[in-house]
């Protein structure tokens, strides 16, 4: 298992009460179980099931594995403009 | 920089694009209202996760250079804004007005389908919200769990 830095912002910054948290998790871990785990944290049911998670910037899906070293974010429904 | 802490400066942003060679100019500029599904708005503030929403930024404005002949400039407020206050501007100049018009308006529509930026209104009730287009209401409350 390795401890990894997840950046929050907006609505979900606030669901979770922080600007980043810090989850667990395992080798070959894909964005599906960084959302789960994400997910059990305090305030984390109240995500949605599938939201946007950006791995180096960019927005990855569910089924991509978790690069090491990448900054990953957890991204609300975008209302720039 | 396309995210900028200080008020739009849109005779800036065409000088920045202009050229003896460049006969039309297209600009876009969004505006903070007054109103949103039906409630007073007092304000808003938009947060950002800046270094990507930099990067998507300068990708946008180098798509719409590559799709058309036009030079674009592009910039987004950030931070606390008031009714009336510029939000974000597009500028795009081309030889002619047909892909200066094509170019703003693709980047503008793509500002708010790709850059990571939110956006917290405030209410004449008193009351705040997050902008969800993609919710039902248009908004979620703040401070909820639901």
């Amino acid at each position: 298992m390795t401890t990894r830095t997840v950046l929050l912002f907006a609505r979900y910054a606030e669901l979770l009460g922080a600007a980043s948290v810090e989850v667990e998790i395992a080798a070959g871990a894909t964005i599906a179980d960084l959302v789960a785990a994400l997910r059990a944290l305090p305030g984390g049911a109240s995500l949605p099931a599938n939201p946007v998670v950006a791995v180096a910037h960019a927005k990855a899906d569910a089924a991509t594995v978790i690069p090491e070293h990448a900054e990953l974010a957890l991204l609300p429904p975008l209302a720039g403009g | 920089m396309f995210l900028h802490q200080h008020p739009l400066d849109l005779p800036t942003l065409i000088a920045s694009v202009a050229s003896d060679d460049r006969g039309a100019i297209a600009s876009f500029v969004g505006v903070v209202r007054d109103h949103h599904a039906g409630r007073t708005v007092l304000g808003l503030e938009y947060s950002a996760y800046g270094p990507m929403a930099e990067q998507r930024c300068a990708a946008l404005v180098a798509q719409a250079e590559t799709t058309w002949p036009v030079r674009v400039a592009l910039a987004h407020r950030i931070g606390p804004l008031a009714v009336g206050d510029a939000a974000v501007a597009v500028v795009a100049a081309a030889a002619h007005r047909g892909p200066a018009f094509d170019a703003c308006r693709w980047v503008i529509e793509a500002v708010k389908t790709e850059v990571p930026i939110w956006k917290r209104e405030r209410y004449r009730d008193g009351s705040e919200a997050w902008v969800d287009p993609t919710a039902p209401a248009g908004v979620h409350p703040t401070g909820s769990a639901t």
